[in-house]
């Protein structure tokens, strides 16, 4: 061993000192800005501390706005096509109680099957209600509730709700129907569906879909590129 | 890194003032001989190791390879970084585009959770996470995978992701799996750079422009939820989002690795995330967990609720649930 070779070892280990110091650091540096002691940090922390301030004085004052939630309605009453035409060329619809009203209800009909006259092709698969357990022999422009209450067409919902309480519930809460717009109701507004707009309420079953869209899996495919 | 002479060399025992080189002029021992083949090919490979750090890649500019971390830049950093990137987005795929990086909302944790009753496998969340992030429309990627299951099974090895018939079939049962952002993620303990991390809302993100994707996290993952860019994204310059996260759904580099972001660019703002709205079924829901009063709160509450895998211990935000 000669003097040399202590001299190199020397010099590096000075180097890794200096490289681990620098580490280090580095390390301070980035640790700062969650409240170190270097001036940046303190201007950081300041500025917080000034948000803070402006928010409790804003709760204190103010309390946060709160968005609404829509929820979709529908329309009206429906109206059913006639296949004519107007002078301005516009297809003529009706309202159901321009021939309900010249007719008296027959309470004998319960399904699609028994009418000879109207709506006898419909489909219908909606447990065993009848058409006059929702609609309301009194006014056809109008819906009905069990206990006999008149409700309007695009309140459906409160209709709905009398048997499907799970599923209403689940509405309540956010967990049935999907939404648009914001999950934060203090940022924006939000919207949802009502129950008929994804159930046909003559045939509620979520109807079958095509898949349209899918992503092609590198796993499944042949390579695109000569990699 | 270049050869020189400061290297020191050791001097030959009681030649001191000796000229060291050229290596002709010492006397030729055996062991002068093998040290300074030895020092010269130790040299040579370490000029080569580090050659590949000397040489900037021709897609990559000067600012880009010199980028720090994410979580290194300054405020100042960033608006230059941004700035850049929006820059070279005109540049390469001809749309405006603003990129930002929206924080966590603080006190706030997000999580998700899918309804397989509902469920019924028609993919609309798919093609909405494929336009909402600006993914490759060549191989239409996406961060969400459909998979067709057979019930009374939950071997997802057995999932079918390219069923093309009318859904849902009545023998089958929809598990739409996308990132499970873990409370425990072996994706990010897999990282040898972490360029990914979990943030203070629960989403795990990645800084593309500090991956080197060298893919540990993809093979790091239980649930398949990350994906590697193999190219560039195409995507026509009227289709590019232009609003864009650095963190979430800005154009991917190449070479760089990607999962979901739980669209954090909108959730972090407030808005529901894409494969949310799109749903048609609306089987998802996502909320935050310190909300007692959340949409997802009450799921966890009053439904059976599951996670994937639960037995590999990763504690995953995303749940599953039937009616």
């Amino acid at each position: 061993m000669d003097g040399s070779r202590h001299w190199i070892s020397l010099v590096m280990m000075l180097a890794i000192l200096a490289g681990v110091t620098a580490t280090i650091q580095l390390r301070g540096a980035s640790d700062a800005a969650d409240g170190g002691s270097t001036l940046e940090a303190l201007r950081g922390e300041s500025s917080a501390n000034e948000e803070k301030s402006s928010a409790v004085r804003s709760n204190s004052f103010v309390p946060p706005e709160t968005f609404p939630v829509t929820i979709r309605k529908p329309a009206g009453p429906p109206r059913v096509a006639t296949n004519l035409k107007d002078v301005h060329g516009e297809a003529v619809t009706v309202a159901c109680s321009t021939c309900h009203s010249t007719r008296s209800p027959n309470l004998q009909n319960k399904t699609p099957q028994s009418l000879d006259e109207f709506h006898s092709g419909m489909k219908f698969s909606h447990g065993t209600v009848s058409c006059l357990s929702c609609h309301n022999a009194a006014d056809y422009d109008s819906l009905q509730l069990a206990d006999g209450h008149r409700v309007e067409f695009t309140d459906v919902m409160t209709l709905c709700g009398q048997c499907h309480g799970p599923q209403m519930k689940d509405f309540e809460h956010g967990a049935h129907g999907g939404l648009n717009g914001y999950w934060d109701l203090s940022r924006g507004p939000q919207q949802k569906n009502n129950c008929v707009d994804c159930h046909n309420p003559h045939t509620p079953q979520f109807p079958k879909m095509q898949p349209t869209f899918k992503p092609k899996d590198r796993f499944l495919e042949q390579s695109r590129s000569e990699h | 890194m270049t050869t020189d002479n400061s290297f020191p060399q050791e001097p030959h025992d009681g030649e001191h003032l000796k000229p060291l080189l050229p290596i002709l002029d010492q006397p030729s021992t055996r062991r002068t001989l093998l040290k300074t083949a030895g020092a010269a090919l130790g040299l040579a490979a370490f000029g080569e190791a580090l050659s590949p750090l000397m040489v900037i890649p021709e897609n990559v500019s000067v600012d880009e390879f010199l980028q720090q971390h994410y979580k290194e830049l300054t405020d100042e950093d960033k608006k230059k970084v941004f700035a850049r990137l929006e820059a070279e987005t005109k540049e390469r795929f001809g749309a405006d585009v603003t990129i930002t990086d929206s924080k966590p909302i603080p006190g706030v944790r997000f999580a998700y959770a899918i309804n397989v009753s509902k469920c019924n496998g028609n993919g609309k969340c798919m093609e909405a996470c494929n336009k909402e992030n600006n993914h490759h429309r060549g191989v239409d990627q996406s961060y969400i995978r459909v998979l067709e299951m057979t019930k009374g099974s939950m071997d997802m090895e057995n999932g079918s992701t390219t069923y093309d018939h009318t859904v849902p079939q009545d023998d089958k049962f929809y598990l739409p799996v996308q990132c499970q952002q873990c409370d425990n993620p072996p994706c990010v303990s897999a990282c040898p750079i972490e360029a990914t991390w979990k943030e203070d809302d629960g989403i795990v993100v990645v800084d593309y422009n500090w991956c080197i994707g060298c893919r540990y996290c993809e093979a790091a993952c239980p649930y398949h939820a990350r994906r590697f860019n193999w190219e560039l994204p195409e995507i026509p310059p009227e289709e590019v989002n232009p609003n864009q996260g650095y963190l979430s759904n800005r154009i991917r580099p190449q070479g760089a690795m990607e999962k979901c972001h739980f669209c954090l660019h909108r959730t972090r703002e407030g808005r529901a995330p894409a494969c949310q709205e799109a749903c048609p079924t609306g089987a998802r829901v996502f909320g935050d967990l310190n909300d007692p009063d959340s949409a997802i709160n009450y799921v966890l509450k009053n439904k059976r609720v599951f996670v994937l895998k639960e037995e590999l211990g990763t504690k995953p935000s995303f749940f599953y649930f039937f009616d």
